[in-house]
């Protein structure tokens, strides 16, 4: 692959888990040709990650549940008529589109007359002492190791934050024979309780939830509920953990006793917020939505944003979960070959009809999740005010707040006086925390802001892309002019 | 190899050496280097930019940009490139 060969398509699909896999599917199923493109090597995304291809799967059975459903989805993408193209990492979603992207194999370009964007959702974290540490891990990244790298994060690890991947990381962990130290749970067991009668349109999902609750008892780990991380302590790498009580918003309640584990892990998420670099690049229109992770493109019942031929889905479009992402993707992939004149509007209501049914059973049980997850930010006190919290630029609380104080009321200004949000992660794990320390101030959440998404949305070496350049063929020397 | 590698589910064929730092150290083809380096008890990867505190792999994902190494001179994010066999690896500072 050289940079200079543009590939033209119908659609490009962004992502491949699936919410992409699913809009892929269901507009090349009629005649739309289809492109879709992961930055993993296998599609599946977070969820339905696959094991390395250099393994050998032994017994499927033990990969579980999300590992068939994965495989399902992998099958039917083989056997489809949608191209697909793995290893390659987005860094330009421009108008028109043009879709530019590079990996271990090389740089791509391609073209196309619509876009879905289905980028998932990036994991919040709410910093505390030691957070940086090594040894203190994502929940969502603590899944990918146990469910795809077959990896164990420790021998003994601390599970906490909020959200049902408490419970699966924890379950998990058990299942391998390792130790869990304590589940810490922001939630409270009633919030739990009350969230049951909505997750009732899953009974399967629920049932789930059910056995894992019950691994845990049986293995006699505490389940602190209402309770979170105030502090990791080590060296070089995490070595213990503290926690402490909380109240229903998240806040330490002052003076209650803390408790502290012995660990080598900590694995720690607090709800996902979907990713909006592609919608926000190409200047959709946002919204906010707490109850739904946060920002994201505004978008119709099939994902139409208000951008024609570009389409949001899954986690991408508002956090409701791999269940409700799938037919959220094939309602952006129908309403993609509708809006390309491949279908129909008549056929196109017949087929959505049945799809929005659907959807709407697992949204239910989706936007339950979606709820236990969503942003609780009381959680940030525990971030005392020397702690980092950009990590990519070292930027303490001391400063954001200095800052604040001195009038920075968006993500953009703060970004602009302290570099918060500036660095390599280009703001995906500061941005939530900073945007809480000026709400706490303006008590406008939604004012302030996001930031703005400027290529390259991923890291890309400057190497890699000036690559193959033939400075002699693409700026040709003028002929030489007599003096 | 080390007890962090959860086994019955999977196989893992091939073994492969790397060079962390100078140092020899053994993984399977199709791990992720952070993954690797994990199961090898090396867990900092790296000193942030400007306190210079140790840093380690975070997200997993390929997103918060932590767990960049050195491999073979270039910088790349160890949980998302997988093992190679003779990868010669620098965490840098240390």
């Amino acid at each position: 692959m050289k940079s200079g060969a543009e590939e033209a398509f119908d659609l490009i699909v962004l992502g491949g888990g699936p919410a992409g896999i699913s809009a892929a599917l269901s507009a090349a199923r009629h005649g739309v040709h289809t492109l879709l493109i992961d930055e993993s090597p296998m599609p599946g995304g977070q969820v339905y990650r696959a094991v390395p291809g250099e393994f050998r799967i032994n017994s499927p059975v033990r990969l579980g549940e999300d590992f068939k459903r994965g495989e399902t989805l992998r099958r039917a993408l083989a056997g489809s008529a949608v191209e697909v193209r793995l290893d390659l990492c987005v860094w330009n979603v421009a108008p028109g589109f043009l879709v530019q992207a590079a990996g271990p194999n090389g740089l791509f370009q391609g073209q196309s007359r619509a876009v879905i964007a289905a980028t998932g959702a990036a994991e919040r974290l709410y910093p505390f002492p030691g957070w940086t540490l090594p040894g203190v891990i994502g929940l969502a990244g603590a899944t990918i190791l146990l469910k795809s790298q077959q990896m164990l994060p420790g021998r003994r690890t601390l599970v906490c934050g909020v959200g049902p991947l408490l419970y699966a990381v924890a379950s998990a962990i058990l299942k391998e024979g390792a130790e869990v130290a304590a589940v810490v749970d922001a939630a409270s067991f009633g919030e739990w309780v009350s969230c049951l009668t909505r997750m009732a349109s899953r009974p399967d999902l629920t049932a789930r939830g059910a056995r894992w609750l019950w691994m845990l008892r049986r293995a006699g780990v505490p389940v602190l509920y209402r309770t979170k991380i105030i502090e990791a302590r080590g060296t070089d790498a995490v070595t213990e953990a503290v926690v402490a009580p909380v109240n229903a918003q998240g806040q330490r309640q002052v003076g209650a006793r803390t408790r502290s584990f012995a660990v080598d892990s900590v694995a720690v998420g607090h709800g996902l917020v979907p990713g909006t670099e592609a919608s926000r690049l190409l200047k959709a229109k946002q919204v906010f939505r707490a109850e739904r992770g946060g920002w994201t493109a505004e978008h119709d019942a099939d994902g139409l944003t208000s951008i024609a031929n570009f389409y949001v889905a899954g986690d991408g479009a508002g956090v409701a979960g791999a269940a409700a992402a799938e037919e959220s993707g094939s309602l952006a992939g129908l309403a993609a070959a509708r809006d390309l004149g491949r279908l129909d509007a008549q056929r196109h209501m017949t087929i959505a009809t049945a799809i929005r049914r659907k959807r709407k059973r697992a949204d239910r049980f989706g936007h339950a999740m979606a709820e236990m997850m969503r942003a609780r930010p009381g959680l940030i006190d525990a971030a005392t005010t020397d702690v980092v919290v950009c990590r990519c630029e070292d930027v303490t609380r001391t400063t954001l707040e200095a800052t604040i104080a001195a009038g920075a009321r968006t993500l953009n200004e703060l970004k602009s006086w302290t570099r918060c949000g500036m660095g390599p992660c280009q703001g995906r794990f500061c941005s939530e925390t900073a945007a809480e320390l000026i709400a706490a101030k303006t008590g406008d959440r939604a004012g302030a802001g996001q930031l703005t998404a400027r290529f390259p949305i991923r890291p890309v070496a400057i190497r890699q892309l000036v690559e193959g350049f033939d400075y002699e063929q693409e700026v040709p020397s003028p002929a030489l002019v007599p003096m | 190899m080390s007890e962090l590698r959860i086994r019955g589910a999977v196989e893992r064929p091939t073994i492969v050496t790397l060079r962390v730092d100078g140092t020899e150290v053994t993984a399977h083809a199709g791990e992720s280097v952070a993954a690797a380096l994990l199961a090898a008890g090396i867990k900092r990867l790296g000193r942030s930019a400007r306190a210079d505190a140790p840093r380690g792999a975070f997200c997993f994902m390929g997103a918060c940009q932590e767990c960049v190494v050195r491999i073979g001179g270039a910088p790349a994010q160890a949980c998302i490139t997988p093992v190679r066999d003779g990868m010669v690896i620098d965490l840098g500072r240390t």
